[in-house]
């Protein structure tokens, strides 16, 4: 097989408040020998908001996006699920409505570029699945992770809706996902199975509807936790950061002590291929018992 | 494959006269290809137990009587074939009422809660008819197109009950509701839109408080696609100034914000704006705990030290933002 090649989509979150997911994804992608572009001119994609108040200006800003993959003929990778589907339904808008597609075009050429549909567009938990193979992963396992129970957490923008994710999830099922728990399962891990692997962690409402967010999030720790999960892995960072970093909050609105470390998914691959402790950055967790796993997973 | 398949499919029981707890009980039968899940609810009530109860009446996706959920998946039990979800589910079925807390008796369940939702809205044309028109009120194709599926939703509940926000937020008025908005606010002769949109802009109640999880978008069975028209309704309340500065419409806007300085959102900053200086007290806990753990840094939100990280290129985003922006908080 020739070597994989990929243009990635860091989104905000990545080069900000969470720089252990950079971290991590770069470091497993060169364990794998995967050859990875960082598109620097990439904007944010934003995030189901910006849709809200602007949708046009937001298709036109994700066009771009998409525009810079294109000039490098690469298929364009994410590594939030937010990032994944507000690309994809930007993709997906264009491709589908030649009207809108030369309204965006129209916009773009003001700026030199032009939005041609010719990047596919695929969450990089997936490319690691389907492009590169689980079995190649099991074959570079240097740590495995036999002794977690970890519970696979898919987060709705990588899922949901179905249609419009096609191809680029493999047709994962919504109400019934199985990469993640495939991918725990080939680096060793057990997976736990649990009624709230696919259900939503509240972040998109954390400011204006707290206590829904709350709720959402802490139903689906608990859920993992009465299921023995000693830890949960997520590919979406804005579900990590509600989980890791609200978790007094949330226990307070539910009535439970909460205490699980919630790791990106590019982190869990990171610890059973053995990179660094640095590159795992699991420092940058809020959730202090996260910091353990390291040295527990490597004893 | 074999044109059958021996299953046994488990079903929710309880009857809120007498029962305490709901229970769950097995029925085994052999399913055929064609069978949808009201042929195996009817064969449990006609072959296994005639006291099972669910609600059905027009068998071909028209009334919206037989909403059930089948493995947690919303199900339109006379669309829904059988063995589909055999497949899905590994061969083990458990069919359950769309909403277990509103169960009356078995799959009955007490749709109240969906109704007045779905009244409040005013989900029908407001208009002020001539008692003997002389001429028609047209429609171009265009303008029908605008509402023609939302159209189509037949009140099922399914996507009213799958909401994790109606879960949590007794409040929220919901997708369907929010669809039936949608669908009369566009509609050229009706004239309740500003109202509608003032009602679907309540926090607590309204838009704002959707969580974004498309699980409505699943679970429809007309494929209406409610969270489609959430959005729409999010927009027109910009288009049409109904929105009001609030945290979520700063929210929203406060994207543009960043996105012009940084090309990145800026973490920090859409809290601080969105919030308000005096709203941060409610965030002082975490931003601490961000801060330990060298999430955020002590500078980031004040307007007078730029520590962001910036896009490449971050000219051009400016331009297409004064070219192609629309909307105006």
């Amino acid at each position: 097989m020739s070597q994989l090649k990929y243009a990635l989509f860091t989104g905000c979150t990545a080069k900000q408040s969470t720089p252990e997911l950079l971290s991590s994804t770069l470091a497993v992608a060169d364990k794998l020998g995967i050859e990875i572009t960082i598109l620097e001119e990439a904007s944010c994609c934003g995030a189901s908001h910006l849709q809200d108040f602007d949708e046009f200006l937001a298709h036109v800003l994700n066009a771009r996006n998409i525009c810079y993959a294109e000039k490098l003929g690469l298929t364009m990778i994410t590594i939030c699920n937010t990032c994944q589907l507000n690309s994809a339904m930007t993709k997906h808008a264009l491709d589908k409505d030649p009207e809108l597609k030369a309204r965006v075009n129209e916009k773009l050429a003001e700026v030199g570029l032009e939005y041609k549909g010719t990047s596919e567009i695929k969450h990089f938990l997936y490319a690691l699945i389907h492009d590169f193979g689980l079995e190649k992963i099991k074959d570079n396992v240097k740590v495995p992770l036999s002794q977690f129970n970890i519970a696979p957490f898919y987060g709705c923008h990588n899922i949901r809706p179905s249609e419009l994710h096609e191809g680029s999830n493999n047709y994962e099922n919504s109400y019934v996902p199985t990469s993640l728990d495939e991918l725990i399962s080939a680096l060793d891990g057990h997976p736990v199975d649990y009624d709230h692997k696919n259900k939503c962690c509240g972040f998109h409402v954390e400011l204006q509807a707290n206590h829904t967010s709350e709720v959402l999030a802490g139903n689906a720790m608990v859920d993992a936790i009465d299921n023995d999960a000693d830890l949960m892995v997520t590919p979406c960072p804005l579900c990590h950061l509600k989980m890791d970093t609200y978790q007094d909050s949330v226990g307070k609105v539910i009535g439970r002590d909460i205490e699980l470390p919630v790791l990106h998914m590019p982190q869990m691959v990171a610890l059973a291929l053995g990179c660094s402790e640095k590159e795992i950055g699991l420092n940058f967790h809020v959730q202090t018992k996260a910091q353990q796993i390291y040295s527990d997973a490597t004893a | 494959m074999s044109n059958t398949r021996k299953v046994t499919i488990k079903a929710f029981r309880f009857n809120a006269e007498t029962d305490y707890l709901p229970s769950y009980r097995s029925y085994t039968m052999e399913v055929g290809k064609d069978e949808l899940i009201l042929d195996v609810m009817n064969r449990i009530k006609w072959e296994h137990d005639g006291s099972f109860s669910y609600r059905r009446s027009c068998r071909h996706g028209i009334c919206g009587a037989c909403a059930v959920k089948v493995n947690g998946k919303a199900t339109l039990a006379c669309k829904q074939n059988a063995m589909e979800l055999l497949d899905l589910f590994d061969n083990e079925l458990v069919i359950e009422p769309s909403s277990k807390k509103r169960a009356v008796k078995d799959m009955i369940i007490d749709k109240g809660d969906f109704w007045e939702k779905h009244a409040s809205v005013k989900p029908y044309v407001v208009a002020d008819v001539e008692p003997h028109p002389e001429h028609e009120t047209k429609q171009s194709v265009a303008e029908f197109n605008k509402f023609l599926d939302s159209d189509l939703c037949i009140q099922c509940g399914a996507c009213h009950y799958s909401c994790p926000a109606l879960e949590a937020n007794d409040a929220f008025l919901g997708p369907a509701a929010f669809a039936a908005a949608y669908r009369f606010t566009v509609d050229t002769r009706d004239t309740a839109g500003e109202e509608r949109l003032e009602i679907t802009a309540q926090s607590g109640s309204g838009v704002w408080d959707c969580v974004k999880c498309f699980e409505c978008a699943e679970a429809c069975p007309k494929e209406i696609n409610p969270i489609e028209k959430i959005t729409k309704l999010h927009n027109m309340q910009f288009e049409q100034k109904v929105a009001r500065s609030n945290v979520a419409t700063r929210h929203a806007e406060g994207f543009v914000r960043s996105i012009r300085k940084h090309g990145f959102l800026d973490e920090a900053d859409i809290v601080v704006y969105s919030e308000g200086y005096l709203g941060m007290y409610k965030h002082l806990t975490t931003a601490m705990k961000m801060m330990k753990a060298g999430k955020i840094h002590w500078q980031d939100g004040l307007p007078f030290i730029d520590n962001m990280p910036k896009i490449k290129n971050l000219d051009e985003v400016q331009k297409l933002i004064k070219i192609s922006m629309t909307n105006k908080l």
